[in-house]
C-alpha cells in the first residue's frame, strides 16, 4: 500500500448542542491511500454522513469533533482555524453530494459556480477560470460543455447536474474525494454511468475516494476497502473481497443476506431497528438484534480486533475467525 | 424572457383598467349628491342642477364611466374645484417630491433592514441578534406620526442640526449642480430629506430586516451553502454572494409592497414635515371635499403602485432564473 492520503485516529463527533450531549461517531479509524476507494456503508444514521461532514470540516452548527484526528497529507486538518480549513477545502480535499439539484446554487450558472472554485484555489482571472470550469465540465463528458456551463442547474437533467457537481469537486484536483451517497438520487442507469465516471476520474488523478453509501452493490463495484458502520461505531473493516467472502461480524452478515441473489430463495432481514444513538445499550449496540448475541456482548463492547490480516472486527462472537 | 415581459406587460392593460373603474366607483359610493356636498346647504337648487350638469353628475352611471375614461386617455382628470386648476396639472407638480420622498425612504430602508437581517442571522440567538431584533421590533411598533415628531424634537428643535419643515431644490437638478461644481443645493436638499425620509423608512425597514433574518436562516441550511462552503469560498463570500442572492427572492416582492405603505405613511409625514408632495395635497383636497382633485390623486397613487408591482415582477425575473421558463 503507498502513502496514506487521508489517516483518520479514533474520531468521535458529538452533537454539543443537545441536552445531554451524545456522540453520533465513536472511535472512527481509516485510512485511504493514493488511487484507493474505501466505502464506508451502514444504514441511514449510522453516523456516515457526519464521518463525511467531519472530514470536510464542514459539521453543522452545534456538531463537533470531540476527539481524534484527521490528516490530510501531512496537515492536521482539526487543528486548522476555519480560514486555513477554507484553504483546505475544495483545493486539496473536495466532497460530491447526494443531492444534485439541491447542492447546486440555483440562481448561478454551473460555470460561475465552478469558476468560482477555481478562481478562489488557483488565483485565476475571471476569463481564465470560465474557460478552466468549460474544461472541468468536459473531462466529466458533459455534452456541449461550452453552452451547459451557462446554464442554470434547473435546465439541466439530473445526471447531468451530477456530473456538474463532480466536476466542481474535481476543477482543482484534490487529493482525496468525499462523496456522500453520489448516486442515490439519480436512476439506476445513470448511476452506473456517474459511478463509472466517478473511478475514471479518480484513476486519471490518482486520487483517494471515501465513498459514502448504503448500497453494498455500489460497494462491490467500486471499494478496495470496507468500513462497516453500525450505530456511529467502525464494526468490520476489510478488503472488499474479504468482506464479501467470509464477513466476520454478524451484522455485515445479515447485510449480506439481505442483498438479493441469483438462485436464493427469499431474502433474509435483520430483526429490529437500530437504537437511538443518544439511547444506546451499555454493551455491543448490535446486541439487542443480534442472532449470536451472549451475556457478554450485553455487558461489555467489543473492541474492533484483527482476525484475519488486514481484516478487523469488532464482535464477541464473530463468524469462522480461522 | 422577453415573452415574459410581453406577458407581464400585457397583464398592466387590463390593472390599469380596474384601477380606473374603482376609482371612478369611489365617487359613486360617496354619499347623497356630491354637486349638493360641494355647494353646502345655502345653495339653490338651480345652482346645484348647475353643478351637475357641469361635473356630469346628470347623465347615467355608465355614461360618465365612458366619459371619464376617454378623459383620463387624452391626460385630463378633470378641474379642482377650489384650486381653479387641472387635476393633472396639479398632480404633476406635486409628484415629484413624493417620489423623491418615496424613492428615498425605500432605499434608506433597504439598506438598514438588509444589513441589519444579513448580521442578525449570521449568529442567531447571539447578542446581536437580540439587539438588531428588539430594534426591529421598536421600528415596526413605532407609529411614523409619533416617530416623526420625535425626530423632528430630537434633530431640529433640540440639536438643530437639520430643519425641521420644507423641502430644498429637488435632488435630481441638485444633484446636476453639484456635478457643476455647486454642491450647497444638494446639501441642502438632502438636509430637509433626512427628517422625513427616516421616519418613513424606520417601519418598512424593521420589516424588512425581520425578513430578511428569517429569508437567511432558511437559506443558509440549504445544501448549496454547504456546497459553497465545501468549495472553500470564505464566510464572507458565502453570506453575501451565495446566501443573500437566494434570501433576497421572497423579499423583493416585499420591499415592493412597502412602496405602497410608504406612499400612504407619505401622507402623514408630508403633513408633519410640510413636504410639498402628494401626500399633504391628499390632506387638503380631502378636508376641502375637492372630490376630482381625490379621484385623480387616488388614481395616481393606484397606478405608481401598479408600476412598482411590475416593476418587481420583472426584476423578479432578473434575479430568478427560474421565473424565466415559466
Amino acid at each position: 500500500m503507498s502513502q496514506a492520503a487521508l489517516t483518520v485516529r479514533d474520531l468521535d463527533v458529538r452533537i454539543a448542542s443537545a441536552d445531554p450531549p451524545f456522540t453520533v461517531v465513536a472511535d472512527m479509524s481509516l485510512a485511504v491511500s493514493q488511487g484507493e476507494t474505501l466505502c464506508i456503508v451502514g444504514e441511514s444514521g449510522c453516523g456516515k454522513s457526519m464521518t463525511a461532514l467531519a472530514l470536510m470540516r464542514l459539521l453543522p452548527q452545534g456538531v463537533d469533533v470531540a476527539r481524534g484526528s484527521v490528516v490530510l497529507g501531512d496537515v492536521e486538518l482539526t487543528a486548522l482555524s476555519e480560514r486555513q480549513a477554507e484553504d483546505f477545502r475544495g483545493n486539496r480535499i473536495a466532497m460530491i453530494f447526494q443531492e444534485p439539484l439541491t447542492a447546486l446554487n440555483p440562481v448561478m450558472t454551473i460555470g460561475s459556480q465552478i469558476a468560482e472554485a477555481i478562481a478562489r484555489h488557483r488565483g485565476l482571472s475571471g476569463r481564465e477560470a470560465w474557460s478552466a470550469a468549460v474544461e472541468a465540465l468536459r473531462q466529466t463528458q458533459m455534452p456541449d460543455p461550452e453552452r451547459r456551463a451557462g446554464q442554470y442547474p434547473h435546465e439541466l437533467s439530473g445526471g447531468m447536474r451530477q456530473r456538474a457537481v463532480i466536476a466542481l469537486a474535481l476543477c482543482c484536483e484534490p487529493q482525496v474525494i468525499v462523496a456522500d451517497e453520489p448516486t442515490t438520487a439519480l436512476d439506476v442507469t445513470v448511476q452506473a454511468q456517474i459511478l463509472g465516471l466517478i473511478r475514471q476520474m479518480q484513476e486519471r488523478h490518482g486520487t483517494a475516494l471515501v465513498l459514502i453509501t448504503h448500497d453494498l452493490g455500489v460497494v462491490a463495484e467500486t471499494a478496495d476497502r470496507v468500513v462497516v458502520m453500525y450505530a456511529g461505531r467502525c464494526v468490520e473493516e476489510a478488503s472488499v473481497e474479504d468482506l464479501f467472502d467470509a464477513p466476520l461480524h454478524p451484522y455485515t452478515h445479515g447485510l449480506m443476506g439481505a442483498i438479493p441473489r441469483r438462485g436464493a430463495e427469499h431474502l433474509t432481514e435483520i430483526g429490529g431497528t437500530v437504537p437511538p444513538l443518544w439511547k444506546l445499550p451499555q454493551g455491543c449496540a448490535f446486541a439487542p438484534r443480534c442472532p449470536r448475541v451472549t451475556d457478554r456482548c450485553r455487558e461489555e463492547r467489543p473492541p474492533l480486533l484483527e482476525y484475519r490480516p488486514n481484516h478487523r472486527a469488532a464482535c464477541w462472537n464473530v463468524h469462522d475467525a480461522a | 424572457m422577453t415573452a415574459y415581459v410581453i406577458r407581464r406587460l400585457l397583464l398592466f392593460v387590463p390593472m390599469a383598467i380596474g384601477i380606473v373603474v374603482v376609482t371612478f366607483c369611489l365617487l359613486l359610493l360617496i354619499p347623497g349628491d356630491p354637486a349638493a356636498v360641494l355647494l353646502g346647504q345655502e345653495a339653490t337648487p338651480e345652482a346645484i342642477a348647475t353643478l351637475r350638469r357641469t361635473l356630469g353628475l346628470d347623465q347615467p352611471a355608465y355614461i360618465q364611466l365612458f366619459i371619464y375614461f376617454g378623459n383620463i386617455l387624452q391626460g385630463d382628470l378633470g378641474q379642482s374645484i377650489f384650486q381653479n386648476a387641472p387635476v393633472s396639472e396639479i398632480i404633476l407638480g406635486r409628484i415629484g417630491a413624493t417620489l423623491e420622498l418615496a424613492i428615498v425612504a425605500l432605499t434608506m430602508s433597504a439598506a438598514i433592514g438588509i444589513t441589519l437581517g444579513v448580521i442578525a442571522a449570521m449568529r442567531p440567538g447571539g447578542i446581536v441578534d437580540a439587539s438588531a431584533m428588539l430594534l426591529a421590533q421598536l421600528g415596526i411598533s413605532m407609529p411614523v406620526y409619533w416617530l416623526a415628531l420625535l425626530l423632528m424634537l430630537a434633530f431640529a428643535v433640540m440639536l438643530g442640526w437639520l430643519p425641521a419643515i420644507g423641502r430644498g431644490e429637488p435632488l435630481v437638478s441638485a444633484f446636476g449642480m453639484a456635478l457643476a461644481g455647486n454642491p450647497a443645493p444638494l446639501l441642502d436638499s438632502l438636509s430637509h430629506i433626512a427628517l422625513p425620509a427616516a421616519s418613513l423608512a424606520v417601519n418598512s425597514a424593521a420589516i424588512i430586516s425581520r425578513l430578511v433574518r428569517a429569508s437567511m436562516l432558511e437559506v443558509l441550511n440549504e445544501d448549496f451553502v454547504r456546497t459553497a462552503r465545501a468549495k472553500g469560498v470564505r464566510r464572507r463570500q458565502v453570506i453575501w454572494n451565495h446566501a443573500l442572492r437566494n434570501a433576497l427572492l421572497p423579499v423583493i416582492s416585499v420591499i415592493g409592497l412597502r412602496f405602497g405603505a410608504l406612499l400612504g405613511g407619505a401622507i402623514l409625514t408630508e403633513t408633519i414635515f410640510a413636504w410639498p408632495g402628494l401626500g399633504q395635497l391628499t390632506i387638503a383636497a380631502i378636508s376641502q371635499r375637492d372630490l376630482p382633485l381625490i379621484q385623480g390623486i387616488v388614481l395616481t397613487f393606484a397606478m405608481i403602485f401598479a408600476t412598482v408591482t411590475l416593476i418587481v415582477d420583472l426584476l423578479y425575473a432578473v434575479v430568478d432564473p427560474r421565473i424565466r421558463l415559466k
